[in-house]
């Protein structure tokens, strides 16, 4: 090996150079905060809606972990493509879709937003499952002045003129299934959830509400969402002996979470267990041990209404289709007709429009859980709060059903036992 | 020619540097130049990679916490410039709006604090560790699996610390950057022009670290680290500098990805984040001077482009890569060109490399 | 549609509420050393197959995840084609261990075995490897998982001082028990078991003295990852079976096998239920999370005492 030793502190010249650059690029730009009360109006939408077709784009996790869930709401929205192009699309535009993957990763899911605004740009996106992805989504979709259309339950306490929820909110699944535990004369309750989020959000609201229905909490529990070991946790569960377990697990954590409480002794008679991320499609993946226990949605596929049966008929048909339908894919099947609704109510597909017609009101959706009604103001939807009970068919037997359907309330403005400090700090936020 | 030679790679860099600086703002559309700013972040983070194991053999397996430190750091700052002064941040506001900031948030609010923390904390927390593991004599599979685990538990830390932290929904949705107003054109290529200079800066360092006694000392430990200890030198300092190093790039990293994405997550900083930051360095060519910013950026434009058009194709080709360029060009695509003997740019380091390739890891497990 | 009722099943339960349901008083300490012990098990199941191929071999095997998943898919096939679980579930143990066993083959076959004198490149490889299982498993089996039926005669709890211990705890314990005594055995009594010390301590030693090494390397890494796969078939009667099962055992497992020292059984042993027995007590006095991320780092910590792990072969080369 050669030797060179001569060479020391010479081309360190460079880097001084660098930091002039650096500190040129600084001088020259743009503004700053507080120059103008609103940065940038939103840029120019580049909508093309000369063609026959409109574009819209589809975000869905392909690859990853998320994709375990995220698959059959990216299959049912081209479904709903299919179907709303065969009746002739929206305002005679077909439907030309752009798939992108989200790849279970939040960064992806700004950067494909964007690429689907900017560089395709679709008039709407359709797609998202956890909250992170939406809080990624979130910022891109206001500074771009677009739309996102977002087909999951929630944690609430969230809105934005360039989002549109067609999930439940709190008061449309957690505070139904506690109405529904409390009219069962529950007295005590055991919280067991992922550690993220929104099973942290769900459980702070559940404990308000509980303090109001009487409902003791005797437990709360959380777990890492792609852990699998719930043993001790339930070992906690049999101790505190709850008359019911509130479950907020997301995804495959809850099979762990089943067999260890199925394996403790614990029975839908002995400690039942209502779930809110627990549907049609997971259910079979748990085997006999979770039959008999609970879950509160909107939509069933058990649900009785004039548009369900053609619904999974057709779903059964489609080629991509899991076989069963539930809640998150109806909502998101839901999501694209909103959008159509929304276009032919404001004749237009400009975001400003469509959001002029959302809040002019009375925008509804013929879906398959029935009619619901879109607030402009929130833009949430109405839905039906409904309990089932898991049957050996790994379908929901429904035991309770909401009377009529209830209106969004992100902001839970009309439950007095919601601390109005919080509300208005939280509001205010939102701006 | 031969005296030209040793400065080949510094008009290499002078060369990329104009590309990224000057040609790609001029040429880019926003959404482009919004995703070179993302590969840079990753190729700052792979030269990072590029010194500790391709020069020094030390595999890390958890720059994810690295760039989280970073990351967290330029996030909390500029959560509190969006939050306002006096404010909360929005998601702590749920679990208890009349709860203060918590402690080790506060000095976060200061510009200079911020700055200065983003080189500061990784030299601390890498000084620690590399002390503690290299003393030990702590290397190779165990110090990779080690530091990998740690990636994951400051992750599961993190995701579990909602009211602290934000949780696993991150921090995100932030207005401005110093004062800059983020939702800007001309602010955005600021911020991409301050990453793409920050790279072309650590590129100069690892040359210039590449051509001092140090660099040699690094690359003998790598290749015979029982003879450096012999000849009076202590290995674990020799690794702990470039560990340090490694470590203050990827923070730097970490903290221009945050402006530039927008949102920082636990997941990008845990385990598979910390593996993918491999993946560029591996195909680059992990001992060369560009190959693993060009490998990492590779690896991000492979990622946007493709991932698009076939989604699990990508992840195919994405496995294939690693498996491939294992196998057969354990030096990465950089050692094609030595190989072929053909691209004269290459640094005098990489050009020693390929020999050395098999012989620091012989006796790593086999004890 | 029904409206606001009483569901008559529930009121069963509820009226009998909490008095009349005393339960025997069980010592705190009893749930997480029990639930940890059976934690350990499946850990060492896990780790179990890394001290051959990581410990004996030298390979980082990072597609080791994977290779339980296996396993627990091959259960859930298994199941398919004899519905009765009682019955299944014995014939996926051997099945699991020939069909993992047969994939880590390949895998030696296919690309590991070009890379001994490489362990960190194995690490690379194998990473590539993982990732492609998991999308090939993602694509091929419904994507939220697959259910495997836990046999009839694992239904139900054994009494242990007062704590019903679920009978699925007992059997991953004593699943575990066999495995690590057959593997011991036949390390230790066979002459099979003897080639691989003697290819181990010394390869080039083993190979002068008519040892096939390659050979011995190719069943070596069979055994190992066959028994990822009865790893796996114990996974699935636990969690999820699913394409990302396999990522939450691999680090834990290398840990295990870290701290226990390398290609150290015994090590390997004490270390599973060590970390196991933590991260339930963790869990029961914190949180699920805050356990994981004690366990890690006090294994860091632990490994800066005694960085060969807990048990180290005595040898007289230099590092």
């Amino acid at each position: 090996m050669k030797t060179t030793r001569t060479r020391r502190a010479r081309s360190l010249l460079a880097v001084p150079a660098l930091a002039a650059a650096v500190t040129l690029v600084l001088a020259g730009c743009g503004s700053r905060a507080g120059d103008s009360a609103e940065p940038t109006a939103a840029a120019e939408s580049c909508i093309d809606t000369s063609g026959d077709t409109i574009k819209l784009g589809f975000l869905n996790s392909l690859t990853g972990g998320m994709a375990i869930s995220e698959q059959t709401v990216s299959n049912v929205l081209h479904m709903a493509a299919d179907e709303i192009n065969a009746d002739g699309g929206i305002l005679g535009k077909q439907i030309e879709y752009v798939q992108e993957d989200g790849a279970t990763d939040w960064p992806t899911f700004a950067e494909k937003t964007e690429k689907l605004l900017t560089q395709d740009c679709v008039a709407a996106i359709f797609g998202g499952w956890t909250s992170s992805s939406r809080k990624a989504v979130k910022p891109v979709v206001e500074e771009n002045n677009g739309l996102f259309f977002y087909p999951v339950q929630y944690e609430g306490l969230e809105s934005s003129p360039n989002i549109y929820y067609t999930g439940a909110t709190t008061n449309q699944q957690i505070i139904p299934a506690m109405d529904y535990l409390a009219a069962q004369g529950v007295k005590t309750l055991f919280l067991a959830g992922s550690d993220y989020v929104f099973p942290r959000t769900a459980n702070a609201i559940i404990k308000l509400y509980a303090a109001e229905l009487g409902i003791e909490i005797v437990g709360e529990e959380y777990v890492p969402l792609d852990k699998d070991d719930w043993t001790t946790q339930v070992s906690k569960i049999v101790a505190a002996d709850p008359d019911f377990v509130f479950n907020t697990i997301n995804g495959s954590s809850n099979v762990g979470f089943i067999k260890a409480y199925y394996d403790a002794g614990l029975t839908p008679e002995t400690t039942p267990i209502i779930s809110v991320s627990i549907a049609e499609e997971e259910a079979p993946a748990m085997g006999h041990e979770v039959t008999g226990n609970y879950a509160s949605w909107n939509y069933f596929q058990s649900l009785q209404t004039p548009n369900n049966p053609g619904f999974i008929e057709r779903w059964k048909a489609y080629p991509d289709s899991s076989g069963v339908t539930s809640d998150p894919m109806e909502a998101a099947y839901i999501s694209l007709y909103l959008y159509k609704a929304l276009a032919e109510a404001a004749g237009s597909f400009d975001v400003d429009e469509i959001n002029a017609a959302a809040a002019e009101g009375g925008i509804t959706v013929d879906a398959p859980e029935g009619v619901v009604t879109l607030d402009g103001e929130n833009h949430h939807i109405s839905k039906p709060g409904n309990i089932g009970r898991i049957n050996a068919d790994n379908q929901f037997d429904i035991v309770w059903s909401s009377e009529g359907f209830i209106d969004p309330d992100p902001y839970l403005e009309g439950y007095d036992w919601f601390p109005a400090d919080v509300r208005d700090a939280l509001v205010a936020a939102a701006g | 020619m031969t005296k030209l030679k040793p400065w080949l790679p510094l008009i290499g860099i002078g060369v990329f540097a104009v590309l990224l600086l000057v040609v790609a703002p001029a040429v880019l559309s926003m959404h482009w130049i919004n995703n070179l700013g993302k590969y840079c972040c990753w190729a700052i983070v792979a030269v990072g990679i590029g010194l500790a194991w391709g020069r020094g053999g030390m595999l890390v397996l958890g720059q994810g916490v690295f760039f989280g430190l970073g990351a967290y750091t330029m996030a909390m700052h500029l959560t509190l410039e969006t939050a306002g002064p006096g404010s909360l941040p929005v998601f702590m506001i749920l679990y208890d709006p009349s709860a203060p900031l918590p402690a080790f948030w506060e000095p976060f609010r200061s510009d200079a604090f911020t700055l200065v923390a983003i080189v500061l904390l990784p030299v601390i927390v890498a000084s620690i560790l590399g002390y503690a593991l290299f003393k030990r004599r702590v290397k190779g599979a165990y110090f990779a699996i080690l530091t990998q685990a740690l990636a994951v538990a400051l992750a599961v830390l993190i995701s579990s610390t909602i009211r602290e932290t934000g949780g696993d929904t991150g921090l995100s949705d932030f207005k401005y950057f110093f004062g800059f107003v983020l939702d800007d054109d001309a602010n955005k290529i600021m911020v991409f022009m301050i990453a793409a200079a920050l790279l072309i800066v650590c590129l100069l360092v690892v040359w210039q670290l590449g051509r001092s006694r140090f660099g040699e000392l690094l690359i003998a430990t790598r290749d015979a680290e029982e003879r450096v200890r012999f000849l009076g030198y202590d290995p674990a300092n020799i690794k702990l500098v470039a560990f340090v190093v490694a470590a203050v790039m990827a923070s730097i990293a970490g903290a221009m990805f945050v402006p530039i994405v927008g949102i920082i997550t636990p997941a990008e900083i845990g385990a598979s984040a910390s593996i993918l930051m491999i993946a560029g360095v591996a195909l680059g060519g992990r001992a060369s001077l560009f190959g693993p910013a060009l490998g990492a950026m590779a690896i991000g434009w492979g990622q946007s482009s493709l991932g698009s058009s076939w989604p699990s194709g990508w992840i195919y080709i994405l496995g294939l890569v690693f498996i491939l360029v294992t196998l057969f060009l354990p030096m990465g695509l950089s050692s094609l060109s030595g190989r072929a003997k053909s691209l004269v740019w290459r640094s005098r380091t990489a050009a020693t490399a390929p020999a050395a390739a098999s012989a620091p890891v012989l006796e790593e497990v086999k004890k | 549609m029904p409206t606001r009722v009483r569901d008559p099943t529930l009121q069963n339960r509820l009226q009998n509420s909490a008095p009349n349901r005393e339960r025997p008083h069980v010592d705190a300490l009893i749930p997480p050393l029990l639930n940890g012990t059976a934690l350990g098990a499946l850990l060492l199941l896990a780790a179990l197959g890394l001290t051959l191929t990581f410990g004996q071999m030298g390979v980082i095997n990072m597609a080791h995840g994977e290779f339980i998943m296996a396993g627990a898919f091959i259960a859930y096939l298994t199941q398919l084609v004899v519905t009765s679980s009682n019955i299944s579930i014995v014939l996926a143990l051997p099945l699991a261990f020939l069909g993992a066993g047969l994939l880590g083959l390949l895998l030696e076959v296919g690309i590991i075995q070009w890379m001994y004198r490489r362990p960190l490149d194995t690490l690379l490889v194998t990473v590539g490897v993982s990732l492609i299982l998991q999308q090939i498993a993602l694509q091929i089996f419904p994507a939220q998982g697959v259910p495997v039926e836990s046999p009839g005669w694992l239904d139900g709890q054994a009494d242990i001082l007062g704590y019903a211990w679920p009978l699925r705890q007992v059997f991953t314990i004593v699943l575990a028990a066999l495995c690590l005594a057959a593997l011991a055995a036949w390390l230790k009594y066979t002459s099979f078991g003897r080639r691989i010390r003697a290819t181990v301590q010394n390869r080039d030693l083993a190979e002068t003295s008519g040892i096939p090494t390659r050979t011995v390397d190719r069943i070596t890494f069979f055994v190992g990852s066959g028994l990822a796969g009865v790893a796996g078939v114990a996974a699935s009667l636990i969690g999820g079976t699913n394409s990302q099962m396999g990522t939450q055992y691999i680090i834990p497992a290398f840990l295990v096998v870290v701290a226990g020292g390398v290609g150290q059984i015994k090590g390997t042993v004490i270390a599973a239920w060590a970390v196991g027995i933590a991260l339930s007590f963790f869990a029961d006095w914190t949180t699920g999370s805050m356990a994981q991320v004690l366990a890690f780092v006090l294994v860091v910590i632990f490994l800066q005492f005694r960085p060969q792990g807990l048990f180290t072969v005595r040898t007289r080369g230099l590092t």
